[in-house]
């Protein structure tokens, strides 16, 4: 399992070095040569063009309201649903282009609109009247409608007027086409995104996240549903000319899914998202406009990706370094744990007479070859657990104290289990090494209440209680080391 | 309007293809075929394992494998592509299994995040090395089955046997057909019942990297000819016809290839009428039939459940 995971992380690092690798290549070709990329970042931030300034302003617009509505997509488990309404608007985006035969936003809106809502509506009635499942549903409608749109796109590009017309940008945006009248429309379609999820952020958690509850208490999950459809499209439309078709679904997906691996709260989850959004939005922008002929949408989708790579890897609980250090470190103590329990067994098989433990008795006891054992009692000195001279290996107050809070937690668990759980005495060794290492100290005060303050385990041997541990230990109340966890 | 949809011409539509122009419109539509008749057998089974949209996963990440083979290899080859399909279709399954299995995001997002990073590295490479490889963003989108007849011709022994993309599906297509007849009953078992199959001795993870293996091979023969996005529909299109006329899986496959050559009839007369493109064309044909089968479907039929609605109610 361990070798199987390590080597798949490896190819994923690697993988992600070359989309990085990529990326830098990318922008670092074309015509442009040194001077003319610093002049163009220069541009760039000084913010001189009126089309930077759309671009940025349009991408941040663009950020925001994918990063929103994504968070939600993401927890309902619809991310597919955003695919398949993105590329379904493409038709509607191409009519609306036919109505008076240029590029007018609001006709290009509405259209693309309403063919995204038709696309979600398919889809449910596809899968409510046949026996198709929800996935072939969706990619059947994905392409079929996709399909329509590119026909009706090369039939527009035939005309006179067609191939100039920058219909060609909506495959794979760019922002800088963008113009006054489309970071307009943005502006407005955020504002009124970002109200209605406020106002309506109560109902959206509750039908995301317990839909039975939602239904019970009376809130119309129908109509959430549909309206976030709805707003769903409308975010996806004013995202196309940036993003283009394809990789729209990436915008709502991605950063969406980079804060899903950072946060446990629906509104950080929501923030992030946003911020996400906005990031890979302005840095797609950046380098579109460094490199200008590259798209901005696959560029835009890379800075997601990138986000979430970060967030994969690095995230402090969900992240991959993070879990794997804590196992590491967890198996680490468990192994030293277990090192100190062989100890207090040999001491208590001695009955508790000497001081020490040989380094034979304890191999004896662990079923270790000498040098392992060394190891294992080398480990303990440089955790302060304990201490050794020539063969003999003496407990420090601490690993004295965890030691006997090991072997109690192990007791009580294993006559617990007798007792209450009714499973029989040889059967409960094994659960009781497992959980052992985890029982805090409340939940052994509740096992002692319970079991009336027990002295014996099932097999007959004495229970450590916590006054004999602390005297034994030599401490009077307060533990050290690493005891407490 | 009357500039973007042309007057219609019966006899340029339906029978000049097929008669004066046979040698272009020929192979055209034997490579439509051969796509949806190979795309159609792999999709079936896509669909009974529910993973249709792993489908849309490959077909959007084999690009970027492409482009690679294509920089690395300096030609469009076989070897070169297939290889380059084989690796982006495994690093795709392998990107979506590590996100699913280590974190907790979901397998739909996963999928979502997966596919649209390769594609996105895809298109930046294609249009970064445009003057070095033989693919432009356009035919990305669209495919250039338009274009199959100016292929050079490959001949051997004195026959001309046909423009190499349409050989090359052609082989691919027979294979899969191969492979569907020889491994019928193990296929039919591991998608219908996976229990039933572990316990006879069929690896679920052999059988699920197979398959993903051969969707890659199909979707990179079919890429040329259609594109990206339209390969979706091609992998889904028949079997989802023919899964809403009957029940039975060797019936499934039957009805979807008698939907992939009626498609492309269709779709051909279709693109030659409205001057559009053929690929988008036979896709919009094949979701007519779809949708043809969806309402007068004779056993669940939108216009037989409402028969019974009627009769039942009264």
């Amino acid at each position: 399992m361990s070798r199987h995971c390590r080597f798949s992380h490896l190819l994923l690092a690697l993988g992600l070095f070359v989309l990085g690798a990529g990326g830098v290549r990318a922008a670092g070709i074309g015509d442009l040569v040194e001077i003319r990329w610093a002049e163009q970042i220069g541009r760039f931030f000084t913010f001189q063009d009126a089309s930077v300034r759309y671009a940025l302003l349009g991408s941040i617009f663009l950020g925001l309201s994918c990063g929103l509505l994504g968070s939600f997509i993401v927890v309902r488990r619809m991310a597919l649903v955003g695919d398949a309404l993105s590329h379904a608007v493409l038709p509607g985006v191409a009519l609306g282009f036919l109505w008076n035969l240029s590029k007018d936003p609001l006709a290009i809106f509405i259209g693309a609109t309403v063919a995204g809502l038709l696309g979600t509506f398919f889809v449910s009635a596809i899968t409510r009247t046949t026996r198709l499942k929800e996935d072939a549903a969706l990619g059947l409608v994905l392409a079929s409608f996709f399909a329509a749109g590119l026909c009706l796109v090369s039939m527009i590009q035939r005309l006179p007027t067609g191939n100039k017309s920058g219909i060609d940008k909506f495959l794979f945006g760019q922002a800088a086409a963008l113009g006054a009248d489309d970071v307009r429309l943005m502006g407005i379609v955020t504002g009124v995104i970002a109200v209605l999820i406020v106002a309506f952020y109560k109902e959206l958690q509750a039908t995301s996240f317990d839909p039975a509850f939602a239904k019970a208490s009376g809130l119309p999950a129908g109509w959430v549903h549909h309206g976030l459809m709805l707003l769903l499209a409308a975010a996806v439309v004013i995202a196309l000319q940036a993003v283009g078709v394809v990789l729209v679904s990436a915008m709502l997906i991605t950063p969406a899914a980079a804060a899903y691996l950072l946060t446990d709260r629906l509104h950080r989850l929501v923030f992030l998202a946003a911020l996400f959004g906005v990031l890979a939005g302005v840095s797609g922008a950046f380098l579109s406009f460094v490199g200008p002929s590259l798209p901005t949408g696959p560029l835009m989708v890379l800075g997601a990706s990138a986000v979430f790579g970060m967030a994969f890897l690095f995230g402090p609980r969900h992240g991959v370094l993070a879990r794997w250090w804590r196992r590491r470190s967890g198996a680490a103590r468990t192994r030293r744990e277990n090192t100190l329990k062989s100890m207090f067994h040999v001491w208590e098989a001695g009955g508790f007479r000497t001081e020490g433990v040989t380094l034979t008795e304890l191999a004896e006891r662990r079923r270790e070859t000498l040098e392992d054992v060394q190891r294992l009692g080398t480990g303990l000195i440089r955790h302060g657990l304990a201490t050794q001279s020539g063969d003999v290996f003496y407990f420090t107050p601490a690993g004295k104290l965890r030691a006997a809070e090991i072997v109690r937690n192990h007791r009580l668990w294993e006559l617990y289990l007798t007792n209450s759980a009714n499973i029989a005495p040889d059967h409960v060794h094994e659960d009781a090494e497992k959980i052992e290492h985890v029982l805090g100290e409340s939940v052994v005060r509740a096992l002692e209440r319970r079991l009336d303050y027990a002295r014996v385990d099932p097999h007959g041997r004495s229970i450590p209680t916590p006054r004999e541990i602390h005297r034994d230990a030599g401490l009077t109340d307060e533990s050290s080391g690493e005891g407490r966890r | 309007m009357t500039d973007l949809i042309p007057a219609f011409d019966a006899h340029a539509v339906f029978v000049a293809p097929w008669t004066e122009h046979l040698a272009s419109f020929g192979w055209i539509a034997a490579m439509g075929f051969c796509v949806a008749v190979a795309c159609g057998l792999v999709g079936n089974y896509l669909m009974l394992r529910r993973m249709a949209l792993m489908g849309d996963a490959v077909s959007h990440s084999v690009l970027p494998g492409l482009v690679i083979a294509f920089l690395l290899s300096g030609t469009r080859d076989t070897w070169p592509m297939f290889a380059g399909a084989l690796a982006a279709g495994g690093v795709t399954t392998l990107i979506i299994e590590v996100i699913h299995t280590h974190t907790r995001v979901k397998q739909d997002a996963a999928i979502g995040i997966a596919f649209s990073t390769l594609f996105a590295v895809g298109v930046i490479l294609t249009v970064t090395f445009a003057g070095q490889i033989d693919l432009d963003a356009d035919c990305v989108l669209f495919g250039e089955i338009l274009f199959l007849p100016m292929e050079p011709m490959v001949s051997m022994g004195g026959w001309t046997l046909g423009p190499a993309p349409f050989l090359r599906m052609a082989g691919v297509c027979f294979g899969v057909g191969l492979l569907v007849i020889i491994w019928y009953k193990e296929l039919l078992v591991s998608a219908f019942d996976p229990g039933l199959a572990k316990s006879l001795g069929i690896n679920p993870r052999v059988m699920h990297y197979g398959l993903m293996a051969v969707l890659s091979l199909v979707v990179v023969s079919a890429f040329e000819a259609v594109g990206a996005i339209l390969v979706i529909a091609m992998l889904i299109l028949p079997g989802a016809t023919a899964s809403l006329l009957t029940t039975r899986l060797s019936r499934v496959h039957l009805l979807s290839i008698v939907h992939a050559a009626l498609s492309v009839w269709m779709g051909v007369s279709l693109g030659i009428w409205l001057d559009c493109s053929m690929a988008a064309a036979m896709v919009v044909a094949g979701a007519a039939l779809f949708c043809v089968a969806w309402v007068a479907s004779p056993t669940d039929g939108l216009l037989v459940r409402w028969w019974h609605g009627l009769t039942n109610s009264r």
